[in-house]
């Protein structure tokens, strides 16, 4: 049997260790889709697959067990199931273009859940539009609150909805319920002085449980969503770690940019004797400064947005920091 | 008198109304929800017709407008005291019948409990004028009929809203204004709502005894309860404060004193000198709430205090359901049933 490794990979269908079988991979931009497609990838996977479907770990399905020489007919197939996604891919016959940058994760977010700061599936739906179909080896997830369901911190892009809590002191009760919960459950960002709270701006993290606690609506929420970026988070073999703030309080377009700008900051710098090169060594290779001033080249910054000065990543590698010993 | 007006003639009787009145009804406060993405029903100035809200009750009561959330009483400068002056332009608010009991009830409080009125209840209250909306459906918490205040009579004006169509009687001729003249007249008498989805019935106040605070009912509440004090501060008749002397100077000779709305639910409501507190457990905040809003001011007014708006029911984040507890209390009362 003769078939283009690259051209199937690119297509979404993996090389599975069963010779001559193939598996599809759907992807699901936001890990949120309507119900109905359930049926269709329950059709692909009874009628050319082996009857299973696996949940994937970045919200996508994988059908195992297909034939190579179905891939035409299943494409055709699942057809409306990529135009349902919103995808701003040129939708032809031919099936999901894939590999590369992953699928955009998301947790459920303020569609659903009360912590959620924003609706993460449309983030998720509006990234995938700027950045697929790309080679380039990118994790990008979106959380609905500093919680990080989604596991945002191992990311090499990890987007975390927040909002700056608005205080109005004139519905204030000093019951302290909000400067107990961030004691407790959050930062310490909230204290209490001569009976009003003072936020510490410094430690907020914009979860907004303050605004959930509140009996009386003394805290409410900023007119504007605002942005934690975390950064180069990663698992993986070399030298795994939990990404880092690069930005606080930034605005999605300013997020957007960044994302993009980073592409064309890959497209200059990686090593292209390797196979492939994880954005995150790549940022190693040639240091955070020249990564900050590339990707912030020509954006124009939110006032409110902070960003750090100096990121030291830490995560381990495996040689240097494990002390183990035989027992 | 009766009048019959488009909305167009509502909207310029609001107008002509808010040259001497600040008016007040349930607006929508966008995004002000504490969800994202989410608004809240509130109190609000209105500017025009189109601004009141009528489809949904209000989050909170309007009692916040003449008892302010936070009150500052006066402000001290060693041996003198100063008053703050307030807002003097009469206020017109927009209130449902449950609501207009419910400002009785505020009113026995501060009013009428002692000798003493309560001076700066009074001022702002003196200020305020209702008209009240015809309410027929009410909405799916409400049990106002159960608790006698779907009924109410002292407002000084009344609307019925129909589809472009607003009915208004005026009693109190303060509220008369040039574009009724131009009017038509017709017989108005405002209906009230006769059925609620959810009824409740209070037990006999002389039947509650000691059993009824030790019944194991209140423990539930415990496990439930987490103490947040919503349903003290979106009820209309929760009428309870707190105060706080804020001091400017540094030998505290300069400061003001204010009040601040307090609640039985809220940890530190019941707090004493030595670190006492009688009502440590949220059950039994419960069960003091209870028992003040369905028989304690009862003994005391004559009608009770809950008015069925079922505002407890809407804003608890736990579920607790007051008029199902007040059911509960009503079978452990008067069937001799036991909770666990």
């Amino acid at each position: 049997m003769s078939v283009n490794r690259k051209v199937v990979t690119k297509n979404a269908y993996r090389i599975s260790k069963k010779r001559n079988k193939t598996a599809l991979r759907i992807r699901v931009p936001g890990g949120h889709l309507e119900a109905e497609y359930l049926t269709l990838i329950q059709s692909v996977a009874n009628e050319y697959g082996d009857g299973s479907v696996h949940i994937t770990t970045r919200q996508g399905f994988e059908v195992p067990g297909i034939d190579f020489d179905k891939i035409g007919e299943i494409n055709k197939k699942i057809r409306p199931l990529i135009e349902s996604l919103g995808l701003d891919i040129e939708v032809t016959d031919y099936g999901y273009p894939a590999a590369g940058t992953r699928n955009i994760s998301a947790c459920i977010g303020a569609e659903v859940c009360p912590y959620g700061n924003d609706n993460t599936t449309r983030i998720a739906k509006r990234i995938e539009k700027t950045v697929y179909p790309n080679n380039f080896h990118f994790k990008i997830a979106i959380t609905g609150c500093p919680n990080d369901c989604i596991k945002a911190h191992m990311q090499d892009f990890g987007i975390i909805c927040t909002t700056e809590p608005q205080y109005d002191v004139s519905r204030c009760i000093s019951c302290e319920a909000c400067v107990t919960n961030c004691t407790k459950k959050v930062t310490g960002a909230l204290s209490m002085n001569e009976f009003n709270v003072e936020r510490d701006t410094d430690k907020c993290i914009g979860c907004g449980e303050c605004i959930l606690k509140c009996p009386t609506g003394a805290w409410t929420r900023s007119e504007t969503n605002f942005y934690r970026l975390v950064i180069m988070g990663r698992t993986g073999k070399r030298n795994p770690r939990i990404a880092m703030p690069f930005m606080k309080w930034a605005t999605e377009d300013v997020i957007i940019q960044v994302i993009k700008n980073t592409y064309d900051f890959v497209d200059r710098h990686i090593d292209k004797t390797l196979a492939k090169e994880h954005i995150g060594y790549i940022v190693d290779r040639v240091g955070y400064q020249v990564f900050k001033d590339e990707v912030l080249e020509s954006i124009e910054l939110n006032k409110e947005i902070e960003i750090a000065e100096h990121i030291q990543w830490n995560g381990y590698y495996y040689k240097q920091d494990n002390q183990f010993r035989k027992q | 008198m009766g009048y019959k007006l488009s909305n167009t003639g509502f909207n310029e009787y609001i107008q002509q109304l808010k040259e001497r009145y600040r008016l007040f009804a349930p607006v929508l406060e966008s995004k002000k929800g504490k969800f994202a993405q989410t608004d809240v029903i509130a109190y609000g100035e209105i500017e025009k017709f189109d601004d009141m809200i009528l489809e949904s009750k209000s989050y909170y009561s309007p009692k916040e407008i003449f008892f302010p959330i936070r009150e500052t009483l006066f402000y001290f400068m060693k041996d003198t005291i100063e008053t703050p002056k307030i807002n003097e332009k009469p206020v017109i608010i927009f209130i449902r019948p449950c609501d207009l009991n419910g400002i009785r009830r505020l009113d026995s409080i501060f009013l009428k409990n002692g000798e003493e009125v309560d001076f700066y209840y009074l001022r702002r209250r003196e200020l305020v004028k209702f008209i009240m909306i015809e309410c027929l459906e009410g909405f799916d918490t409400c049990f106002c009929v159960s608790m006698n205040s779907n009924i109410a009579l002292d407002y000084d004006a009344v609307i019925r809203v129909e589809e472009n169509v607003v009915s208004l009687k005026v009693v109190d001729d303060k509220l008369e204004a040039p574009v009724l003249s131009n009017t038509d007249k017709v017989e108005f008498e405002p209906e009230f709502i006769k059925e609620n989805k959810v009824k409740v019935t209070i037990p006999n106040v002389d039947l509650v005894s000691k059993e009824t605070f030790n019944n194991d009912i209140w423990k539930e509440y415990t496990s439930r309860c987490i103490a947040c004090g919503r349903c003290n501060t979106s009820c209309i008749t929760c009428s309870c404060y707190t105060m706080q002397d804020v001091k400017l100077s540094d030998d505290k000779s300069i400061g003001e004193r204010r009040r601040v709305w307090a609640g039985c639910h809220v940890d530190g409501f019941s707090d004493m000198a030595g670190g006492h507190n009688f009502r440590d457990k949220n059950g039994e905040r419960m069960r003091y709430k209870t028992m003040h809003k369905v028989n304690d001011f009862y003994k005391r007014f004559d009608e009770h205090m809950c008015v069925g708006c079922g505002r407890c029911d809407d804003v608890c984040p736990e579920y607790i359901s007051f008029s199902k507890c007040i059911n509960k209390l009503n079978e452990i009362v008067e069937e001799g049933k036991n909770y666990d």
